[in-house]
């Protein structure tokens, strides 16, 4: 088996395939990219072919527009390629819709790189799915065993529970616009919330591209076209940047939340100033990473961005060769 | 306690005071005895457990995971009891899990255990709670809860219970203890006032309000009584034949760190109101030293002795189980001198009445008080009874007027609730000669109000356009806007960098007009001292 570090390496491009000739998530533009997931610090515009799923092709071209890369290359969930002699294959993350881990086969090894993934159910994507390897590159966000999401259905629970509580004031509530925004929304219907949602402009076109992808969320609105009385007392998705932010000023005394897998640590949530802390994440937790890895049967396990130390030496301690892997341009505070 | 949890929860990440009252009335009411009354016990500071955990908790840990990752969980969350909370093992999930320990057991379990029975009894209790839980359960036997409830807050709520005045529940409050049932039973009607007889307790306060220029025309001056209005603090002292008890102005109990004075009142009964204060020699010491001796829960001879304490009386309230509220300024103020001739108690005197025949008179007068310790003057209708709270129209502050001074703005930081998107928390600096002979700033005090909501506005529209850097909530501006602050008085200080702190800073004026460079400076403050 030859060394997979000898063909899988990061260079100041990205996290590079030399047999294959193509970086994985680049943060500059390269000639050949396969991207796991449509979020800006692994999907960047201007490069000359990406390799990705339907759905985070269809995502990059509503952020990026639709000449954002030289030519795009879709591929459906477990079909084989062969780029240089490398087998890709792109398997369910259980991030965001449309997220993949790359799975590479050469010289022998396999190889997974994770992207970002969660374990917990989500019904906006596709559930992550275990791949046998003998390295696997995991991200590491979450990575202190003080993180532990738990049951995500809690904290749907006390949502609902202050809109009850405070049922003239508006519920604003910050949360990444692409996957947790949407993923939220879904989740209050399901318990059976069905008064309109209202959105900040920066949420609608990723929104509408998850409608016309099958997702149902029933009564989605922009805030822009809302009248001042419909907005008391409604839930209102936006940008954790607009909670602080002049924008935020028509909605009077807002409860305002933040849907962070960060807010698990009370001092995150009392430093920004949320009064509604909501411990949903799409990353995995110290528990879903240790279980994941363990899972994965790899001998290697190289850690990406995120905290790497505590992951490193715990593996280290559960007898698994582990190591920091530093790529650049992660944006490790990103839910 | 998971309502309790829930609660606490709530409280620590909701600003707004109402929220916060509204917060406490719900558990108080849909939450059964004895459960309410140990939270309420912990919300207002009256738990008797206090059980030293800092160690026990580092040993609890040590055998439940790798000291590495324990440190650095403890770096990234800055908490002992939030990280052992967040870190403590969950029950496997084959194991069904114990009920929830009441805050009653948690009381009954730990308050009377031996030393070495804390680790094993504490880590049962860990384990039979999920972690917003283990958090609430670390809090109310650490004995801080710094959720932002004060306990007059809490009293609030409770008010809010019983649809009652705050000053009802304060006026039973020194007579009742955890947990609590009578009170509950008679803010739900469901139960007779609790007994205060022989016991030291609050009677709510009566307030002054500013004297505004539209008040003199309606006021005749021999209606009124005037004396000075010192810069101490408020206390009522409250003596029974049985205990003595000082009370601070919102009626905490803070008698143990004044037991010269507690002492001085030993074996009386009355209840008497007047102005805490440091004097030496006669001679009435600045706000700051007395400072020195509040919020404490004990206090040294030595800090006695450096820093004297005395209550210069001004009311009577109760004689001998004689209630005197009802009865007139003037009468009061005669027994109150009646009382005090027979037997003084050390360590008191009698707030000096002014003699003056018009207000014209007083106001040369009011000019004149520049002394440090003097404020301006009361003025008090003598016929007025003692009414509790802030009614208007029977004492008057008629505070000297306030120093100002050009200052400029340095940082800013959003406000909460209403104010959470609006940079309305402000740090002002003035001038001085750094160490190599350049021209600095250096803050000399933070205000958050004194302007109008248009005004602030415009002030947060400023900052967001003339960010130098951010850190955390703190933006920090370039220092080229002028603000007139309005303050009481400066004095030393030696927690601030300046050396100097303003008394009741606010934004008097927002001077778009004034050059940055023209402010006032460090030497201009310090001629004030």
């Amino acid at each position: 088996m030859q060394r997979p570090d000898t063909w899988l390496y990061p260079t100041p491009s990205g996290l590079f395939c030399a047999p294959g000739n193509f970086y994985i998530d680049p943060p500059r533009p390269t000639d050949r990219a396969v991207i796991t997931h449509g979020h800006s610090d692994h999907a960047r515009a201007g490069h000359g072919r990406v390799l990705a799923t339907a759905e985070t092709v269809a995502i990059m071209q509503v952020r990026y527009g639709a000449e954002c890369a030289g030519a795009f290359h879709a591929v459906a969930y477990g079909e084989t390629l062969n780029l240089g002699g490398v087998t890709v294959r792109l398997v369910p993350a259980g991030h965001i819709l449309g997220s993949a881990q790359i799975v590479l086969e050469w010289g022998g090894a396999r190889v997974v790189v994770s992207g970002d993934y969660k374990r917990a159910e989500d019904p906006t994507c596709r559930p992550y799915e275990l791949v046998a390897c003998d390295v696997f590159v995991t991200e590491a966000t979450f990575a202190l065993p003080v993180f532990r999401h738990g049951p995500v259905a809690e904290q749907i629970a006390k949502l609902i529970a202050s809109m009850a509580r405070f049922p003239t004031r508006t519920h604003l509530i910050g949360a990444y616009g692409l996957g947790k925004s949407q993923r939220v929304i879904k989740l209050v219907r399901q318990v059976g919330y069905d008064r309109p949602v209202y959105l900040h402009g920066a949420h609608a076109a990723l929104t509408q591209l998850y409608q016309s992808l099958g997702q149902d969320f029933g009564d989605v609105r922009l805030v822009s076209e809302a009248a001042a009385a419909d907005l008391a007392g409604a839930l209102v998705m936006c940008p954790p940047s607009a909670l602080g932010d002049r924008w935020s000023r028509r909605f009077g005394d807002a409860v305002t939340g933040f849907a962070s897998g960060w807010m698990r640590v009370r001092g995150r949530a009392r430093q920004s100033g949320i009064e509604l802390p909501l411990v949903i994440s799409d990353h995995a937790d110290w528990p879903e990473l240790i279980d994941t890895i363990v899972a994965t049967g790899a001998e290697d396990i190289w850690v990406t961005h995120g905290r790497d130390d505590a992951l490193v030496h715990h593996l280290g301690c559960l007898g698994r060769r582990a190591r920091a892997l530093a790529l650049v341009g992660r944006d490790d505070e990103a839910d | 306690m998971h309502s309790f949890a829930m609660l606490l929860d709530a409280l620590s990440t909701h600003q707004g005071r109402t929220d916060k009252i509204e917060l406490m009335c719900a558990y108080f009411r849909s939450t059964p005895d004895p459960e309410r009354g140990w939270a309420l016990a912990a919300l207002t500071d009256g738990l008797p457990l206090r059980v030293p955990f800092r160690r026990v908790l580092t040993n609890l840990m040590s055998t439940r995971i790798d000291p590495v990752l324990y440190k650095l969980s403890r770096d990234y969350v800055g908490d002992t009891a939030e990280t052992v909370a967040l870190l403590w093992p969950e029950p496997t999930s084959g194991q069904s899990r114990v009920a929830v320990p009441s805050l009653a057991h948690i009381v009954a379990t730990l308050a009377d255990a031996d030393a070495k029975r804390i680790e094993p009894l504490l880590a049962d209790l860990l384990d039979r709670c999920d972690a917003t839980e283990r958090w609430a359960l670390l809090k109310f036997i650490g004995g801080a809860l710094r959720v932002g409830v004060s306990a007059r807050l809490a009293k609030t709520a409770l008010a809010m219970l019983g649809g009652c005045d705050v000053g009802e529940i304060e006026e039973v409050w020194h007579a009742i203890g955890a947990p609590y049932i009578d009170l509950f039973a008679w803010l739900e009607k469901a139960g007779p006032r609790p007994e205060t007889t022989g016991v030291a307790v609050f009677r709510p306060l009566m307030l002054a309000t500013p004297i505004e220029d539209q008040d003199w025309p309606n006021l005749q001056a021999d209606a009124f009584a005037a004396e000075w209005k010192w810069d101490g603090i408020r206390v009522q002292i409250a003596a029974t034949p049985r205990e003595v008890r000082i009370f601070s102005r919102t009626g905490e109990d803070i008698s143990p760190a004044f037991p010269e004075i507690a002492h001085a009142f030993g074996g009386r009964d009355v209840t008497t109101d007047g102005e805490l204060l440091v004097m030496r020699d006669g001679v009435v010491a600045p706000f700051n030293d007395l400072q020195q001796r509040l919020n404490r829960k004990t206090v040294s001879a030595k800090l006695m002795q450096a820093h004297p304490a005395h209550v210069r009386l001004y009311d009577l309230l109760l004689r001998d189980g004689e209630d005197l509220r009802s009865r007139p300024f003037d009468q009061r103020r005669k027994r109150l001198e009646d009382w005090h001739a027979e037997a003084p108690p050390a360590r008191t005197d009698l707030s000096e009445m002014i003699p003056f025949d018009s207000f014209d008179q007083l106001r040369t007068l009011h000019l004149d008080a520049r002394a440090a310790s003097i404020e301006g003057l009361m003025l008090k209708r003598r016929a007025s009874p003692y009414l509790a709270g802030r009614p208007k129209g029977h004492w008057f502050k008629w505070k000297r007027t306030a120093l100002t001074l050009d200052c400029v703005l340095m940082y800013a930081q959003r406000g909460a609730g209403k104010r959470s998107s609006l940079y309305s928390d402000y740090t002002f600096g003035v001038w001085r000669t750094g160490t190599v002979g350049e021209r600095e700033l250096v803050p000399v005090g933070k205000a958050y109000s004194g302007f109008t909501d248009v005004e602030l506005k415009q002030l947060d529209a400023f900052i967001r356009s003339n960010t130098m850097a951010s850190f955390g909530p703190v933006r920090q501006v370039q220092p080229a806007l002028v603000l007139e602050v309005a303050f009481d008085a400066v004095q030393k200080s030696s927690r601030h960098k300046s050396g100097i702190a303003m008394r009741f800073p606010r934004i008097h004026r927002i001077r778009w007009d004034k050059p940055a460079a023209e402010a006032d400076t460090l030497e201009g403050i310090e001629a004030l001292l």
